[in-house]
């Protein structure tokens, strides 16, 4: 058979670098999207396996066996499962790693098993001698009935050798390497003869599992095959068992371990990283040097991505003819893009830092070290995961937070994520932070504007803690608490992932958020350059009686009419009563407003509305502009009182309409979203009416 | 009475007997902790838990409630 493109399937546990595999194969070449229905993230990448042949490589979410225990590995189970879906495999690739062999082992011998071609890749082959490990091939490959690659991905060896068996897929076995049936053969024999076209261990995983292929045939099986949980459950260990039986005979032969050169730098960075005081010490200022660089080192190209888009738009203004459309491209669109290109630099440090936390394998270590912790306010050690990486966006980390086993711990980690600080808010905090705060160095070196930063992380981090308690104690939930987490071995993170993993999350947020918002941007524009006749169109004549139209203050008063006239304004006036007391004037009030889709709308908003507000030509920076601003007293409107106020409104209130988009999906229900929304803005407002009442 | 899981100290070894198949979740089966098994607590998170062993060769935490199911015997050999 001669196709041009071979599908293939990359399947393996977690932590054996089967992210890294397909990032050398795929390159660039990737597409993510999720599958239909539900947020399982979706990875396709292209493959060019010689000059005439192409592969489509599916990047299948990390699964420790066909058990499914989770959305992410249904996918796997599901896609193997289906003959019909438009991915299933000609073959899969099932990635192993070197050390971990025998436990990555019995994944494959359960895909064997579904009879679909399968090659196997041992990963870290570098580290075989380092290790002492010594494989015989030949013998393996006998035995498992495959072909096998050694790879390094880190060292980008063995790659060709998975493209050219990928080309020859045809040639591989596709026999099964034990008989798991015979476990309990009665049973399966009746299962066999009862669907003589199916084969025994997909019928098999059907019983067991809940994947929704084969419905027909499921509902025949329900009444003649039932067996009780405790039942399938022991017949599952029993499975266990038995393949890891074979895999253990296999491996007696096929791999020799000089235990003598096995180093032992695992063993000695725990004994320090999960250290009773340093390991907490250690964590600490990690987090403390994260925020830090944070703010410090994205604050030059933020300045200067301001700066360039300010200078653009007084170039365009001053070079196109005069109109509608200038206005438009000047005062809409300009700023608009602006407002979201300034976030990449701390959204690219953000992703810089959790990935390499995650690559390295310290992040199971934290994992481990506040599980106790978490637990005193109801939730689990693995809830570490989402609330750190929350820090960078509340969708992922919502998503992140599958892995939780227990229910009640995985709700209540879902409901508090939103506390913390997410990248989105950064932006609103750095520009309230220069502006109210002044830039100050204590000790030399802890820049008081960083510290005013830490503090706004700590507030979020505060009140989901306490959120989750109270949760904690109101929540009747009873489920089991089961709690397993792997504890990877240590590596130097691989400059190849980080950087891809860094390129697709900004790109996904410049597409994704950005957007909604150039939309709310050029939608801000109209409403704030166009107003009812009566008002806004007879605007210089209004004007021109208050003040004489050769005054040299003329045009600031007329623009300033014209925006407190235009339909913003108007909606704008009507909404300042309610936020009057937390300190906001009606420009600031539809700032919040529209960034109640998204936070990061607020600096934007703000951007549009004083560039529309603005004849003096020259186009300012948003933070000069804001510095700017003044009420009518003549007082700054940005000032201390005000500033803390919104900081603290943005640091509680719930204003992400993706996030509330997640929770509903991730919780079947939207009884939760809803009390999320009630709870943090009815909070949000609250707090910072407090402040600005205590603070004026 | 019964050892588990759960009393061994810190570098200590011992082998997996049996435990209630409803209580221990799959994943830790799959794992390799399985009855005949040898498993080793590594180490101890500050305030007694969870507890993270190496066994079959598969380096993995579990709680204190868990490992308290998995009852085993000291292997003398290794126990010093």
């Amino acid at each position: 058979m001669t196709k041009d493109t071979i599908k293939v399937a990359l399947i393996g546990n977690p932590n054996t670098g089967k992210t890294s595999v397909f990032n050398q194969l795929t390159g660039l070449h990737q597409q993510v999207g999720n599958y239909p229905g539900i947020t399982v993230e979706k990875k396709i990448g292209a493959c060019k396996l010689n000059e005439t042949s192409k592969a489509t490589i599916i990047d299948l979410p990390g699964t420790y066996s066909l058990n499914a225990s989770s959305i992410d590995e249904n996918v796997v189970i599901e896609l193997l499962l289906n003959k019909k879906d438009e991915n299933y495999p000609d073959v899969v690739v099932v990635v192993s790693e070197v050390e971990n062999l025998k436990r990555n082992l019995l994944l494959f011998t359960q895909i064997k098993d579904l009879e679909i071609p399968t090659i196997l890749v041992i990963n870290m082959s570098d580290r075989m001698q380092l290790k002492g490990i010594e494989l015989n091939i030949p013998f393996l490959e006998e035995q498992l009935q495959t072909k096998i690659a050694l790879v390094s991905s880190r060292k980008n060896i063995g790659i060709e050798k998975i493209k050219e068996l990928i080309l020859n897929y045809e040639s591989l076995p596709n026999l099964p390497c034990l008989n798991a049936s015979s476990i309990d053969p009665e049973y399966f024999e009746k299962l066999k003869k009862t669907f003589p076209n199916q084969l025994v261990y997909k019928l098999w995983l059907v019983i067991t599992q809940d994947v929704n292929f084969l419905n027909l045939e499921r509902n025949e099986m329900e009444s003649s095959f039932t067996k009780s949980h405790a039942d399938l459950k022991q017949l599952q260990q029993k499975e266990t068992i038995k393949r890891y039986q074979f895999i253990n005979e296999t491996l007696k032969l096929g791999q020799k371990i000089d235990q003598s050169k096995a180093t032992d730098v695992r063993a000695k960075l725990d004994r320090v990283l999960t250290h009773k005081v340093f390991g907490y010490l250690i964590f600490f200022v990690i987090l403390f040097g994260i925020f830090q660089s944070i703010f410090d080192w994205s604050s030059i190209p933020m300045d200067y991505i301001d700066r360039s888009f300010a200078d653009l738009a007084s170039f365009a203004k001053m070079n196109l003819p005069a109109g509608e459309f200038t206005n438009l491209i000047s005062e809409g669109i300009i700023p608009g893009i602006g407002g979201i290109l300034i976030f990449i630099p701390q959204i690219a440090f953000l992703f810089l830092f959790i990935s390499v936390l995650e690559e390295s394998g310290y992040m199971s270590r934290v994992v481990f070290l506040m599980d106790k912790i978490m637990r005193r306010y109801g939730l689990s050690g693995k809830s570490i995961v989402p609330l750190i990486s929350g820090t960078a966006c509340a969708i992922p980390a919502i998503m992140g937070a599958r892995n939780i086993e227990n229910w009640k711990e995985r709700l209540i980690t879902i409901l508090v994520t939103p506390f913390i600080t997410c990248s989105a808010r950064l932006p609103v905090y750095a520009i309230l932070i220069s502006l109210i705060i002044p830039q100050q160095r204590i000790f030399g070196f802890l820049s008081l504007q960083g510290l005013t930063l830490m503090g706004l992380y700590l507030l979020g981090f505060g009140m989901a803690l306490l959120s989750a308690y109270i949760l904690n104690k109101v929540l009747r939930i009873s489920s089991k608490s089961y709690f397993v987490v792997e504890m990877p071995s240590y590596k130097i993170p691989l400059f190849k992932n980080v950087a891809i993993n860094i390129i697709e999350k900004t790109k996904a947020f410049v597409f994704g958020a950005g957007k909604i918002i150039l939309a709310i941007s050029i939608i801000l524009w109209f409403l704030g350059s166009h107003g009812p006749d009566a008002t806004f169109g007879n605007a210089q004549n209004i004007v021109s009686k208050t003040i004489k139209n050769t005054d040299s203050n003329y045009e600031n008063k007329l623009s300033e009419y014209k925006l407190e006239h235009s339909y913003i304004g108007t909606i704008g006036k009507y909404i300042e009563p309610s936020i009057k007391p937390l300190g906001y004037d009606w420009k600031i009030g539809i700032a919040v407003v529209s960034s109640f889709a998204a936070r990061e709308v607020f600096v934007g908003t703000l951007a549009t509305i004083y560039s529309v507000g603005n004849q003096s030509g020259e186009e300012a920076t948003i933070k000069e502009q804001m510095k700017n601003e003044i009420r009518e007293d003549g007082s700054k409107t940005f000032n201390f009182a005000t500033g803390i106020s919104l900081l603290i409104y943005y640091a509680l209130a719930m204003q992400c309409i993706s996030t509330l988009a997640i929770v509903k999906k991730e919780t079947n229900s939207w009884k939760w979203p809803l009390v999320q929304l009630l709870f943090m803005s009815g909070l949000a407002y609250l707090s910072a009416l407090l402040a600005y009442q205590i603070l004026n | 009475m019964q050892i588990t899981v759960g009393d061994l100290k810190i570098g200590q070894k011992a082998i997996i007997v049996d435990f209630d198949v409803d209580t221990i979740p799959l994943k830790l089966l799959e794992m390799g902790c399985l009855p005949g098994n040898t498993i080793e607590l590594i180490q101890i998170a500050p305030f007694g838990c969870p507890l993270y062993f190496n066994v079959n060769d598969s380096h993995v935490a579990i709680r204190l409630e868990t490992a308290k199911e998995i009852r085993v015997v000291i292997n003398n050999t290794n126990n010093d």
